[in-house]
């Protein structure tokens, strides 16, 4: 996938809070297509760093393209438009308990799109149809399991057509007999040409579905490459401890 | 026995009183609905000064909050009924009513407001705003039915309260309810008109506790 152009583009990325700074020189590309999975110990910037992507975060310094456009210039009343190009997936799924997921997956096509309700509905079913939840438009989010509700998630940042779509640790609320479901709907993503930067501790599915892992530690990332060479032939010692504990998982 | 029913309970005096208390209940009304219509409104909007991220405004609203908690309802409506007039500023009894209990009002409705935003998770917000949402729209269309839903027990008990507070307008000379009834107990020396004001506050109130208690408990079971 070399040969595509970066759709996202981070350089020189620093933030502090406070006197704690959690990321110190953050650099990292993801092609046009690209998935890429971050891997390291918590604690090591990993949510941060997504988090800046969008700017929930606001970076202390450093520059971070989307599709080629600078986002960490641009004023706040333009942060929503930009956010449009950005979706996200949180670890909690936070989808809203007071509308059905057919609403959840309307609700910022209409006001934040601008799309009329009629289209908005027919991508929201065409939606949760790819995300196999269809039959559940009119539930309410406190029926779904959490595998679904993460689904009905994805969804929602989908709907948008974002250009990127960052997923911040989407499994790591599930019980692990729902974890399968949610990485299917990425791998589907993947195959349709979806750009993603995923942090997650599924080593199992990164080895089998991503194209690069980064591995960042202490604000930094310490190594990165093809998941074979990552997780197979790790050249930092520090890498080489990550992986050890978790070895317990699959990554051994 | 006879002695207590005819004192309290003499219902050829109610009969005559009812006309003169059933206007004073609708004034009653009409006040209840101007000072919670704007008081929920007001509230709504200093609470959401209140946790608006700029400085002075949050200040400002904070203030104004724990002040118009903190003063009594009655000294401030005699502050604005009878001090104002020294800075030439004279009120109708009713505009001045309506003006103090608002302040008072708007300043817990704002602490109910508040609580119920607060309540709801800061995800919600964060996975709105990550889909382009602006936070206008964050707000309503996300953050408030949940905070709304979460605090109606409240909303409906303040509202109780509005309606009770109502009578301190009698002191204002202003015939509502209570003025009324202690009108008709004055001219007809009996203190049966009083006991049919406090019936008709009951028929107006107990199913709204009723409501609430039960809502309570619903909440409770969940």
């Amino acid at each position: 996938m070399s040969q595509h152009r970066a759709m996202l583009e981070i350089h020189a990325l620093e933030k502090r809070f406070g006197q704690t700074e959690v990321l110190k020189n953050i650099d990292l590309k993801v092609r046009e297509g690209e998935l890429v999975f971050v891997i390291g110990p918590s604690g090591s910037g990993k949510s941060t760093m997504l988090r800046c992507c969008n700017r929930l975060e606001e970076p202390t310094s450093g520059a971070i393209m989307i599709d080629g456009a600078r986002i960490t210039d641009i004023p706040r009343r333009d942060l929503d438009k930009m956010r449009l190009k950005v979706g996200m997936v949180f670890q909690g799924f936070h989808l809203y308990p007071h509308m059905t997921v057919l609403k959840n997956v309307m609700l910022a096509q209409v006001k934040a799109l601008g799309r009329s309700k009629a289209e908005a509905e027919a991508r929201a079913l065409d939606m949760l149809d790819q995300v196999g939840l269809k039959h559940k438009a009119d539930a309410r989010p406190s029926e779904l399991s959490g595998g679904q509700q993460q689904r009905v998630a994805i969804a929602r940042a989908v709907a948008l057509d974002p250009k990127v779509m960052l997923f911040d640790e989407p499994t790591s609320a599930l019980d692990p007999e729902l974890v399968g479901s949610v990485l299917n709907v990425m791998k589907d993503l993947r195959q349709k040409g979806m750009t993603m930067l995923v942090v997650s501790h599924e080593m199992a599915f990164a080895r089998e579905a991503a194209d690069r892992v980064v591995f960042m530690d202490g604000g930094y990332v310490v190594e990165q490459g093809p998941p074979e060479e990552v997780f197979g032939n790790p050249k930092s010692e520090r890498l080489k401890a990550f992986l050890s504990r978790v070895s317990g998982t699959a990554a051994a | 026995m006879n002695m207590f029913l005819a004192t309290f309970f003499d219902i050829n005096i109610m009969m005559q009183a009812l006309p003169l208390l059933l206007k004073g209940a609708v004034t009653t009304l009409k006040l209840c609905a101007v000072v919670i219509i704007c008081g929920l409104f007001g509230g709504l909007m200093l609470a959401l000064r209140a946790l608006s991220p700029r400085g002075w405004l949050r200040w400002g609203s904070v203030i104004y909050i724990d002040l118009f908690r903190a003063i009594p309802p009655l000294v401030l409506l005699i502050f604005v009924y009878s001090g104002l007039p020294f800075a030439g500023l004279e009120l109708a009894p009713f505009s001045a009513v309506v003006i103090a209990f608002f302040m008072n009002n708007s300043a817990y409705f704002a602490e109910v407001f508040r609580a119920g935003i607060n309540a709801v998770p800061k995800g919600q917000t964060e996975a709105a705003r990550a889909t382009g949402l602006s936070p206008t729209q964050t707000m309503i269309h996300v953050v408030l039915p949940p905070a709304i839903r979460n605090v109606l027990p409240d909303l409906l008990s303040n509202t109780v309260e509005v309606v009770k507070l109502t009578s301190l307008a009698s002191v204002v000379s202003l015939s509502e309810l209570l003025y009324s009834a202690n009108m008709a107990r004055s001219v007809t020396y009996n203190a049966s008109p009083l006991v049919l004001a406090a019936l008709l506050y009951l028929a107006v109130l107990w199913p709204l506790v009723r409501i609430i208690s039960r809502y309570q408990r619903g909440l409770a079971v969940k």
